[in-house]
């Protein structure tokens, strides 16, 4: 039980620090810079909880594509709305 | 674990009922990416638009509570995690004790928002149900009616998550056996929810 209690308790204590992490930021005077360390922090906690907990580590190349495809999707979604709004 | 999966119709052998499952769930997830992430897209466009109005709106919202609410929900699906392991080891009573947790942490999560909704009514946050009639600002109003609409969307998945937990919960307690591939995807299922709130925490509360 301990060898797969281990990587989880990990993961977990990664997220918390992580957590700890984006709100120091959030304190920082980095102006602009500040909403994207936040979202790059979101990316890496979300990519922990996929990559241990929903155990895309353990799987083949045809279930991360199927996890990952709505992302793609929603990718473009926002990056053809920012392109609106920004050049408009 | 894969062959005491029941088998179904139209699966000859437990590995492809296995895989099927697993991207089923995938695939239902997917739709849920897209259901939050309209959310989210409104969210970015109200930041480019409206940075001011949306920092100042932000800033009235506890970001303690919120942060304190992150860590019960990742630690949620920290004991989630261990009670699929758990099912995958055949050790049914670690994982009902670890799936009780999951309820507990997903339950004190819904109360620590009702206690931040109370709050935000209090301070006149809430969009049409606060007497007073605050912020004026529209572009305040906009980001309010967005945390508001965000995070009970968000509230609704967790209690449908706490309500599959406490089924699957029962059907472990019932028979044990045959239960790992159900309990697996009932964890995809919550550690979704967990991500929707690591995307919504920083967007709503940490405007700054």
């Amino acid at each position: 039980m301990w060898s797969a209690l281990r990587p989880l308790l990990l993961t977990w204590a990664g997220l918390l620090a992580l957590l700890a992490l984006t709100i120091a930021v959030s304190f920082a005077p980095i102006g602009p810079v500040k909403p994207v360390a936040n979202m790059a922090i979101a990316v890496v906690k979300a990519g922990l909880v996929l990559w241990v907990f929903m155990h895309l580590r353990e799987r083949g190349g045809l279930l991360r594509i199927f996890a990952l495809g709505a992302v793609a999707w929603l990718v473009i979604l926002m990056a053809m709305a920012a392109t609106d709004i920004l050049t408009r | 674990m894969a062959e005491r999966l029941k088998l179904r119709e139209p699966f000859a052998d437990p590995a492809h009922q296995a895989a099927a499952d697993r991207m089923g769930m995938f695939v239902f997830l997917g739709t849920e990416v897209m259901l939050f992430g309209g959310i989210l897209a409104v969210a970015l466009a109200d930041r480019i638009r409206h940075p001011e109005a949306m920092i100042a709106a932000s800033s009235r919202l506890d970001l303690w509570l919120g942060g304190i609410n992150t860590a019960v929900l990742l630690t949620s699906s920290l004991a989630m995690a261990i009670a699929v392991a758990a099912m995958h080891q055949d050790r049914p009573r670690v994982a009902l004790g670890a799936l009780s947790a999951t309820v507990a942490l997903g339950l004190a999560f819904l109360g620590l928002k009702a206690l931040e909704y109370g709050q935000d009514y209090a301070d006149g946050l809430m969009p049409a149900l606060a007497p007073p009639a605050e912020p004026t600002d529209p572009a305040q109003a906009l980001f309010l009616n967005l945390y508001l609409a965000a995070t009970a969307l968000h509230a609704v998945h967790l209690t449908i998550g706490i309500g599959l937990v406490l089924w699957l919960a029962s059907r472990i307690a019932r028979r044990p056996e045959e239960q790992a591939m159900t309990t697996e995807l009932t964890g995809l299922y919550w550690h979704f929810v967990d991500i929707v709130w690591v995307f919504l925490y920083p967007v709503l509360y940490l405007v700054r």
